[in-house]
């Protein structure tokens, strides 16, 4: 763990250069930990694959006061854990909902079946939000479904695509532009600004996705639409 | 309804605030005024609390007309004229507040000075609020008006129909310019640059380019090198990282700087001068100077201290006009001295 200034208003908790599922528990674990002694002048925490972010208000406190203090709360023995949440996120992976599945199968020389079932057969743990507000970072990826971004990015991708990335998958919450490939798609909402919170996952989340056909995405769509459907998550640990 | 009818919406009008912190985990980003220190001076001359809603303008103005009884506007970091039935009618003086009746239309143009202008009004926008803020997150598609920049023909509603009664309040001058030297602390990932890369940032003047908007400044300059590679593992933007990305150009991030991101940051503007980054117009010339963060603090200090002061004194109605004084002694940290705001 090394601290790092971004400015005087960001004081930067350092875990790890890579994708580390170890880190991102530290990570997790501290934010709580810094948000439960609500030290003063703190604004708020950001988990991110590779360090904590803690913004603060320079007028009401210092760099050098809230390392002593997150050092002091890093090393201090654990307390009983707050259960993990894990979401089941329906995915149709069909043709018409996985534009590049064919092409993602094609070029790591698994079947459909078998990239779809590589897939969904992983629990994947989420790292970070970011991009978009509610997009969700999550992994890691079968090492067999691995492949580097798409060499033209899309200018539309379409709210609810399931995409992937070297080692990792995501959920577009909006219509944006992107360049990973998608290989589903999930009729869940997964930002809400006027929800509390406003994003259904959160860093330290567990996720696996259950595939679905065509026609159940449109029922699901529909209930999502009349807002009738509230996904559930499971608390273990 | 009482309201602000857009006649012309202008090049990037927006409803801000001063922001939703809270929510970055959520990778929702702060948003909220480019220019905080103007909205704040804006606010407090129509008698609002700081964190009030008020239209923020971008290059060119808009033109409004006055749907309402009375409102009372005042309008920092642009001038206006005031426009009767078709003919020009008088110039709406900025830096001060001023009584509009129903029918008035005020038409703000070309910005002539800084690229960003606040419009308030007695009461504020009244837009609803949405994780804490009225501000526009044009990324997240929410907040102000339906998450979008203004357009033509929108109704920006107003919180009273009736402009409350208060003393009318200015300021001689325009409140704030645009600092030419932009003070610094280095990194998070300064080490992922050449000694030479750090210097050549410290060492050079840097062009505000074109591409400037509330996401964030593109300047042009001599190159940055790289150590080795471009590409971090993602971690979070903080208000005013410079990163660097291929291109070897730096970006300032500002306001509507998404939360996370995979290139390397080689210093962040401190917090005293971002409100000075959000008025840069393209063809601005910077430079960079690095001080360390306990200088970065007690800059941050003594400028809430002077916002605070400022503000004090527009509201006891004593017509201020810059204490260049105080401005010195905000900039004179260790020797490193920031241009005087004109």
């Amino acid at each position: 763990m090394r601290f790092l200034s971004s400015g005087d208003t960001a004081l930067i908790v350092e875990f790890a250069d890579t994708i580390d599922r170890a880190a991102s528990a530290r990570i997790v674990r501290l934010a709580a930990v810094i948000e439960a002694a609500r030290l003063p002048g703190v604004i708020e925490v950001v988990p991110t694959i590779r360090s904590l972010m803690v913004v603060y208000d320079p007028t009401r406190t210092r760099r050098g006061e809230l390392e002593s203090k997150i050092g002091a709360l890093e090393s201090a023995p654990d307390a009983a854990g707050t259960p993990v949440r894990r979401w089941t996120i329906p995915v149709s992976y069909a043709e018409e909902d996985a534009p590049d599945l064919a092409d993602v199968a094609a070029e790591t020389r698994l079947s459909r079946d078998e990239a779809i079932a590589r897939h969904a057969g992983v629990t994947y743990h989420v790292y970070m939000l970011g991009f978009l507000p509610g997009f969700a970072y999550m992994g890691d990826l079968d090492a067999a479904l691995r492949l580097p971004r798409r060499r033209n990015p899309r200018t539309r991708v379409p709210a609810g695509s399931i995409a992937i990335a070297q080692q990792l998958t995501a959920i577009y919450p909006a219509e944006s532009p992107g360049g990973w490939h998608l290989i589903g798609r999930t009729p869940v909402r997964f930002f809400d600004p006027g929800a509390t919170p406003p994003a259904l996952l959160a860093p330290g989340d567990q996720v696996r996705f259950a595939p679905i056909s065509n026609a159940e995405y449109r029922k699901i769509a529909g209930a999502v639409a009349a807002g009738s459907l509230r996904l559930s998550y499971e608390a273990i640990g | 309804m009482a309201c602000l009818k857009v006649e012309r919406a202008g090049l990037f009008t927006t409803v801000q605030d001063l922001g939703r912190p809270g929510y970055q985990r959520y990778g929702v980003p702060v948003g909220g005024a480019l220019d905080g220190d103007s909205l704040r001076v804006a606010n407090a001359l129509v008698g609002n609390a700081a964190d009030a809603a008020a239209l923020e303008l971008r290059i060119v103005g808009p033109r409004l007309r006055v749907e309402a009884e009375s409102a009372v506007v005042a309008l920092v970091g642009a001038s206006a004229e005031l426009l009767g039935d078709g003919a020009i009618r008088a110039t709406l003086p900025p830096n001060r507040s001023v009584r509009l009746q129903r029918g008035d239309r005020i038409d703000i143009a070309a910005l002539r000075d800084g690229a960003t202008a606040y419009l308030a009004v007695a009461g504020g926008v009244a837009v609803a609020p949405l994780l804490g803020s009225r501000s526009t997150s044009v990324l997240g598609g929410f907040g102000g008006i339906d998450g979008r920049k203004l357009a033509d023909g929108d109704e920006v509603p107003l919180a009273n129909d009736t402009a409350p009664a208060i003393p009318s309040r200015g300021m001689r001058q325009a409140p704030f310019g645009r600092k030419s030297v932009l003070r610094v602390v280095l990194g998070p990932q300064d080490g992922m640059f050449t000694a030479d890369g750090v210097a050549t940032f410290l060492g050079s003047t840097y062009r505000v380019t074109h591409e400037a908007d509330r996401m964030g400044i593109r300047l042009e300059g001599p190159d940055i090198a790289h150590e080795s590679g471009y590409n971090i593992i993602s971690d979070g933007i903080a208000s005013g990282a410079i990163q660097v990305p291929g291109s070897r150009q730096p970006i300032i991030l500002l306001a509507d700087r998404q939360t996370t991101g995979g290139y390397p940051k080689i210093a962040t503007v401190i917090s005293a001068d971002i409100a000075s980054c959000g008025r840069l117009r393209p063809g601005d010339q910077v430079r960079f100077a690095a001080v360390s963060i306990e200088e970065a603090e007690n800059a941050a200090r003594a400028h809430a201290r002077f916002m605070r002061e400022l503000v004090a004194k527009i509201g006891a109605g004593e017509e201020p006009s810059l204490d260049l004084e105080a401005l010195y002694s905000q900039n004179l940290i260790s020797g490193v001295v920031g241009d005087v705001d004109a």
